[in-house]
């Protein structure tokens, strides 16, 4: 009974026309069908690699010194910050619409919910200026890669890409005896100068999210002794092509800078780990993607988002073993998510978050957005403007974020405005067929029909019940 | 493809009224905000990201601040760009001059050394128990000001689209949300046929009758500009105060609330953090503003507000490689407004020496925020005393409630 409605409103991001018909005759396996090979992207925009983004950026901060220099009043001075926010904007725009065209018409709907996951897991947010036009980067480049693949590969890629070690400044922490710090203390001696250390140290941001938010979550067995430990571990992972000691390195991409590492062994979690530079932080996030920690953390986040806000102990426990059992194969995690019957019960337990109900809109009402301000607009009236999750928490995946009564209206008001331009040929009672097969309500198919005009009609089908769940 | 043209549309007030000419079922609950006896208004800030309280609240008499903080160490008061001064220890950052007038007028208090009992460092974890009153920060889904208020006839808004976990739960009236971010009005028919379409689905039922109820809100403040979606601190610093006009407006409307909560981000700065210039500085400067703006919208409600500012913890005492500051434990606090007794800061100071710190890296606490909460919850609010022990603030008994911090 509605295991097709379920796979595709559930699992996938809503139903398109068809979609309902393509997985009736083994709903399982045509999830199973998607949870191989790399993460295709669906649409037509084009979207430049991070490293050319980069460089744009690059071109434009040097623009912007030699301004600043020259700046003397304060509207110069904000003319100059601008120069930086106009390298970036286009491709930030850029990738905001790529990403709602991807969802409105990928025929692999549950690869693509699944991408958006870890992109949520592994969040980046655009609002920090320095990564602005990058943050949408990360997810097609470093999770659509390995969304199938093994954890490791996944974690390895996300934490070595320049939208991340940017994002939680990794690029400029400092080993305090790193050759980079002696040399300058020599310096500074030779030239009799008191050289002021400060210069020179740790930053722990990105080691502590790491594991506090991408391995072994919070509570997942380390101390501030591991923290400190692992970003010594990681001094040195930066990207290529900055300034002065940041030269060097291809622009724009990962880079292992030796001078800024921290030198010796390093103890991390009671094992010690020899000096190794960039193998060093590589084998601590093989050991912290074996973690059973770190299985029980992505089962409880995929489960919460798969099945329930309160997600069930039996289905995080079946996902953790599979994880544990297969070495971390994200594909048969993913299988055991599928084979888990709390996933298929019949009431939906998910209230969808604005980014749900924007996509399975577009889907359900066969509309591709040609326009980044489309996209944008949509997401700044619900409150999830995207890549722009605030925190490096990412959006939180439980319906009290998501259900204020401002946020409530605004769901309406959207509604009635996709409801409004609808220009396709179809009967809002075939579309609300289409969308909802068996899930759709004898009372929302009164209302539809009962509706005042066409757009009422489909209004009242995004607003009702079964439609705002999952 | 052209997504968005706009049609004229019926204004919420007239579907309030208009409601019932449709069938029985359709009809929302008209019950607005109920007048209430209560005059306090309590506005609590929440700083998300973890506010340095060793810049804000610069101890400039501490002889190991300037050693520690370094280049981000504000000046002793007198010196160039130095701290705005409280007294013999501490001032407060030049970008604070709001701040600094209301201490003088009588209506600030600064809390120092101070944090909830949470001790570990996680943003996500330390918002957490800062907003459910408990000392673990998992296992419960609503916060302690819902709490405190279910029993008093005080009603709770929050200037947001969301409504924050510290305002989080079933009991008493519903929390509403409002956002600063201009509605234009929903078609009335169409929101009487949904409310006839959730009668079955309780919880939609119920969600909806708040939005409506939100909407009304705005009526008061349909002057509020939205604020620009960009990334720069400097709009940042547009949306606080956007904000705070927006509460201040929503407050004062016929029936407002008593109770709002809002919300800052980016305090969280691991790098190039700035002394009495730079990205901190813009972001407290535009805090400040905002709490004037606040304080000068209330009028003359003003004098009966309490406002807390509070963030989920310190940072490290020392700057860390990256002229930032990583996260730590114990920071400041404030309180101010016209109901609050002020002019006095409120520390224990435990010192910036090395073996002073907690765990070698932050200023170590010495007083409990719950007990700031309680006090203002007490002496403000009227929330007794039982109810803050048991139901407020339950395991909390160490930490007793602050006497006189509102005036009599």
């Amino acid at each position: 009974m509605l295991q097709p409605e379920i796979a595709v409103l559930r699992f996938g991001l809503g139903a398109r026309p068809g979609d309902l018909a393509a997985a009736a005759p083994d709903p399982r396996a045509w999830l199973r069908a998607q949870t191989r090979g790399p993460a295709q992207r669906a649409g037509t925009t084009t979207l430049a690699p991070s490293n050319e983004i980069f460089e744009a950026v690059l071109a434009a901060r040097k623009e912007r010194r030699e301004e600043r220099l020259a700046a003397a009043a304060p509207e110069e001075l904000q003319a100059a910050g601008a120069l930086l926010r106009d390298a970036y904007q286009p491709h930030y725009r850029a990738q905001v619409l790529a990403r709602a065209q991807s969802a409105a018409v990928t025929a692999q709907p549950f690869t693509e919910r699944l991408v958006h996951f870890w992109a949520n897991h592994f969040a980046v947010s655009a609002d920090k200026g320095a990564i602005y036009g990058l943050a949408g980067t990360l997810e097609n480049e470093a999770i659509r890669p390995h969304v199938n693949g093994r954890f490791v590969q996944l974690l390895t890629a996300v934490e070595q890409h320049p939208a991340m070690i940017a994002f939680l400044d990794n690029q400029y922490s400092v080993g305090a005896d790193s050759p980079a710090a002696r040399r300058a203390a020599a310096r500074g001696a030779l030239a009799g100068v008191d050289q002021p250390k400060r210069r020179f140290g740790i930053n722990e941001n990105l080691a502590r999210e790491i594991l506090e938010l991408h391995t072994l979550g919070v509570g997942g067995g380390y101390r501030q002794e591991d923290v400190t430990s692992f970003a010594q571990i990681i001094t040195g992972w930066s990207i290529g092509g900055g300034r002065g000691r940041l030269a060097g390195g291809v622009p724009g991409k990962f880079y292992f800078r030796d001078e800024l590492h921290e030198p010796g062994p390093k103890t991390f979690l009671g094992k010690r780990y020899a000096e190794g530079g960039l193998a060093e932080g590589e084998a601590v996030l093989t050991d912290l993607a074996d973690h059973p920690s770190t299985a029980r953390f992505l089962a409880t986040k995929l489960v919460r988002h798969f099945v329930a806000d309160d997600p069930p102990p039996a289905a995080v426990e079946r996902l953790a073993r599979a994880y544990l059992k297969s070495g971390g194969n994200l594909s048969q995690v993913y299988a055991a998510l599928i084979e888990s019957p709390e996933a298929w019960e019949p009431q939906p337990r998910k209230f969808k978050t604005p980014e749900d109900f924007v996509f399975s809109t577009l889907r359900a009402l066969e509309l591709t957005p040609g326009k980044p301000q489309e996209v944008i607009h949509a997401f700044d009236l619900m409150g999830q403007r995207q890549y722009t999750p605030g925190s490096p928490a990412g959006w939180a995946d439980t319906a009290p974020s998501w259900d204020g009564s401002d946020a409530l209206m605004h769901r309406v008001l959207w509604s009635s405005q996709m409801a409004d331009r609808y220009e396709g040929v179809a009967s809002p009672t075939e579309i609300a067929g289409a969308a909802l097969g068996g899930l759709l309500r004898p009372e929302t198919g009164a209302a539809i029909h009962r509706a005042s005009s066409g757009s009422q009609a489909l209004a009242l089908l995004l607003m009702s019940p079964e439609f705002q769940r999952r | 493809m052209t997504m968005y043209r706009s049609a004229p549309r019926i204004s919420r007030r007239r579907f309030i009224r208009g409601a019932g000419a449709l069938a029985a079922g359709t009809m929302l609950p008209s019950v607005l905000f109920a007048r209430t006896g209560g005059r306090e208004r309590l506005v609590v800030v929440i700083l998300r990201g973890a506010l340095d309280g060793l810049a804000a609240v610069p101890p400039h008499g501490d002889p190991d601040y300037a050693r520690m903080h370094r280049e981000l160490a504000i000046a002793p008061p007198g010196a160039a760009d130095g701290a705005l001064s409280l007294d013999a220890t501490f001032g407060l950052h030049p970008a604070l001059e709001f701040l600094h007038e209301r201490y003088a007028g009588g209506e600030l208090i600064v809390f120092h050394a101070a944090a909830s009992p949470y001790r570990d460092r996680s943003h996500f974890d330390g918002q957490n128990v800062l907003e459910n009153g408990f000392r673990q920060p998992l296992g419960t889904a609503d916060g302690w000001l819902n709490r405190a208020i279910a029993s008093r006839p005080v009603r709770a808004v929050a200037i947001a689209q969301n409504v924050p976990l510290i305002l989080r739960g079933g009991a008493g009236a519903p929390v509403l949300s409002k956002s600063p971010i201009a509605t234009p009005d929903v078609d009335e028919e169409l929101l009487a046929r949904l409310s006839d379409l959730y009668s079955k689905d309780d919880w939609f039922s119920a969600r909806l009758s708040e939005a409506v109820q939100s909407e009304r809100l705005g009526d008061a403040s349909s002057d509020v500009q939205p604020p620009a979606m960009m990334n720069s601190p400097t709009k940042q610093v547009d949306r606080i105060a956007a904000a705070a006009r927006m509460a201040a407006a929503v407050m004062k409307s016929e029936g407002g609330p008593e109770v709002a909560v809002l919300e800052a981000t980016g305090w969280d700065t691991h790098a190039n953090q700035g002394g009495a210039k730079g990205i901190l500085a813009q972001r407290l400067r535009g805090l400040d503003g905002a709490l004037r703006v606040l304080a000068d919208d209330l009028g003359p409600l003003w004098g009966q507000t309490a406002v807390l500012v509070v963030t989920e913890f310190g940072r490290t005492a020392a700057m860390n490689g990256t002229r930032g500051t990583d996260h730590g434990t114990a920071g400041c606090a404030f309180l101010l407004g016209g109901a609050v007794r002020g002019g006095r800061v409120i520390a224990e100071w435990p010192g910036l020496a090395a073996a002073s710190l907690l765990d070698n890296r932050d200023l170590r606490p010495t007083l409990d925020l719950r007990s700031v909460f309680k006090g203002v919850l007490d002496e403000h609010l009227h929330v007794d005393a039982k109810s803050l022990a048991n139901l407020v603030f339950p395991d909390s008994t160490q930490a007793r409630a602050l006497d006189g911090l509102i005036r009599a």
